[in-house]
């Protein structure tokens, strides 16, 4: 570009995403993501459990105002979030790019991940009635079950997909009226910021998604015992690892979900039982007339 | 009768000569003992020391007998996974209440304080104000929480509120009597400490920052002003008065901040429930979850915590 030798480019500073606002990790680390090639890509926030413990109380704080919006509501931003994300659409590429991935998968991930949320938003007012039930009982009664979000649920996103496995794993989360705190991939964090910038601008609530960036083997503990968290996702776990989230799940009977080995671009990495596994079922016994 | 004869120093000071407040001053003290990082053991005792001082208090229109029995029982048994927890110092709650829990705490060594005189406003008649406390500690009050009228006071009336005060203390017979100032209704950190100059030589045991039912409520400098004229009150008469910040300490984490604060204005003599408390609702179970936290490693969640 003319004249671009007389200016200094400003750098982005990638801070986390904790009840609306983009603080620095409370502890004040930091890690550096590098280029591949040893040159310093960016300086990522090393967030730590205190950080965690924060976005936990801002997601409980968001999870009564949005699991009470309509579902018809909750599609449109979902849709709203989709056209953010493709009006910004190259910055995601580069960024992708900048991280190691080809230009040509850069794109189709972004691709996906646009397409992925659009699906997710049609489901907003669909999935209940295909998951509910009227349930035949042999007394003066009206039973029937229905679907409610669990609460606040704590993902781990995959490591190797920095924008399209983070986006699979929080669309079905929220759009079930869940309100969540994600651990961003390790390896490319990048777009996850980013993404929260995009989350900010699309009406999402306060607090209904936070992003944390850090250290797997430091955070996943605490992802899995927090005992205000009711479900815990998680992509990447070696047995041991999965073994240990498990564990300390059951402390307060958390919901675990197990995406190991998802191909985050296929189809079928997206369908409305993923909605359900962060659901609970509620059955409601009403008496009939006389 | 003199009303002014009963009170602890016998006389209205002179509020012309009360100190003034550096208010920058105050506020940069203040936040100071924010950045102060309480740790480990001391975190634990200072949790402990927290939940021994709370008034654990209900004052809504909507309170029943049910509600205020449900609170003493949780006054006596502050939560079961955790044996070997102190009690808290008091229940607090509205005067017709206050035979509901006589009642329930018995024997326990669990105060029962009463606001009266009109609480939250104050605007009643002096009759009525007085009536009320004899009620409450008829009913079986240890401790009133009046209010002071604050109309009176910032219409510069200090006879009348002096007045007031010592005829209420006088009718709490051997009841303690807490005198809140509702800080945020009297504006300025000067009038803050007026107050409390005034409220200390009629008789107060305590003073007391606030209703909780007008915002701003406690505060650490408007806390820090009433410790430093109870420093003060001590000095010049020798006489103790306790402390009662309320409204708005809802995290362990900012209780731990207000006993530092104690600690660095008046020293060891106050940090025990008879000279220092907290008015608070919610502040118990934030300082419970933090308990079980360093108990078991684990943060926690309100859902496993009873409400009252």
């Amino acid at each position: 570009m003319a004249g671009s030798k007389s200016r200094m480019p400003v750098a982005k500073t990638y801070k986390i995403y904790i009840g609306g606002k983009f603080p620095r990790t409370e502890s004040g680390r930091y890690f550096t993501i590098d280029g591949g090639d040893g040159s310093v890509i960016a300086n990522i926030c090393r967030g730590s459990r205190k950080d965690f413990r924060n976005a936990v109380v801002a997601a409980r704080k968001a999870f009564p105002g949005w699991s009470g919006t309509s579902a018809y509501l909750r599609g449109q931003i979902l849709y709203r979030i989709a056209e953010m994300l493709e009006g910004r659409a190259e910055q995601f590429v580069a960024e992708l790019v900048l991280q190691g991935v080809s230009k040509r998968r850069a794109r189709k991930e972004v691709d996906v991940s646009i397409d992925r949320l659009i699906y997710y938003a049609g489901w907003s007012d669909k999935y209940q009635q295909i998951f509910s039930a009227v349930n035949p009982v042999s007394s003066p009664h009206f039973n029937f079950s229905m679907l409610e979000p669990t609460g606040v649920v704590s993902v781990l996103a995959p490591d190797d997909s920095g924008l399209l496995g983070f986006v699979s794993n929080i669309a079905p989360v929220i759009v079930g009226g869940n309100t969540t705190v994600v651990l961003a991939s390790e390896q490319r964090p990048l777009c996850a910021v980013s993404f929260a910038e995009v989350l900010h601008a699309s009406d999402v609530p306060a607090g209904v998604v936070n992003v944390l960036t850090g250290y797997r083997e430091e955070l996943t503990g605490q992802f899995a015992s927090h005992m205000d968290v009711n479900a815990v996702v998680y992509c990447d776990a070696e047995a041991d690892d999965a073994a240990d989230i498990q564990v300390r799940a059951a402390d307060n009977l958390k919901r675990v979900v197990d995406r190991v080995g998802t191909d985050w671009s296929s189809e079928n990495a997206q369908n409305p039982y993923r909605i359900k596994d962060t659901q609970e079922i509620k059955t409601t016994w009403h008496p009939i007339g006389s | 009768m003199s009303l002014a004869a009963v009170a602890a120093s016998g006389r209205i000071p002179d509020m012309g000569q009360v100190t003034l407040v550096d208010e920058v001053g105050v506020k940069e003290r203040a936040a100071r003992f924010q950045t102060r990082s309480i740790k480990k053991e001391s975190k634990a005792e200072a949790l402990r020391m927290v939940l021994s001082m709370i008034d654990l208090t209900t004052l809504e229109g909507q309170d029943t007998p049910g509600k205020v029995r449900q609170l003493c029982q949780k006054a006596i048994d502050l939560h079961d996974a955790l044996p070997d927890l102190p009690q808290v110092a008091a229940v607090c709650v509205y005067p017709t209440m206050v035979g509901v829990a006589r009642k329930v705490l018995g024997d326990a060594d669990i105060k029962v304080a009463s606001v009266a005189t009109a609480f939250p406003s104050g605007m009643a008649p002096r009759q009525i104000k007085l009536e009320e406390t004899r009620i409450a500690v008829e009913e079986g009050a240890d401790e009133i929480d009046m209010v002071i009228s604050r109309g009176r006071f910032l219409q510069g009336e200090y006879d009348f509120v002096f007045d007031e005060i010592a005829a209420i203390k006088e009718a709490c017979g051997d009841a303690h009597l807490k005198v809140i100032l509702e800080t945020g209704e009297l504006g300025a950190l000067d009038r803050v400490r007026r107050a409390s100059v005034l409220a200390m030589h009629a008789g107060a045991d305590f003073i007391k920052t606030s209703t909780g039912k007008i915002q701003p409520a406690a505060t650490l400098p408007v806390t820090l002003v009433m410790l430093q004229a109870i420093r003060d009150h001590y000095y010049e008469t020798g006489r103790m008065v306790g402390m009662k910040p309320a409204g708005g300490i809802s995290s362990a984490k900012l209780a731990v901040h207000y006993l530092v604060m104690l600690r660095e204005t008046l020293g060891n003599a106050w940090i025990t429930p008879e000279w220092y408390r907290f008015g608070a609702s919610s502040l118990a179970n934030d300082v419970l979850m933090q308990i079980r936290k360093q108990a078991t490693g684990v943060y926690q969640s309100a859902d496993y915590f009873s409400k009252d």
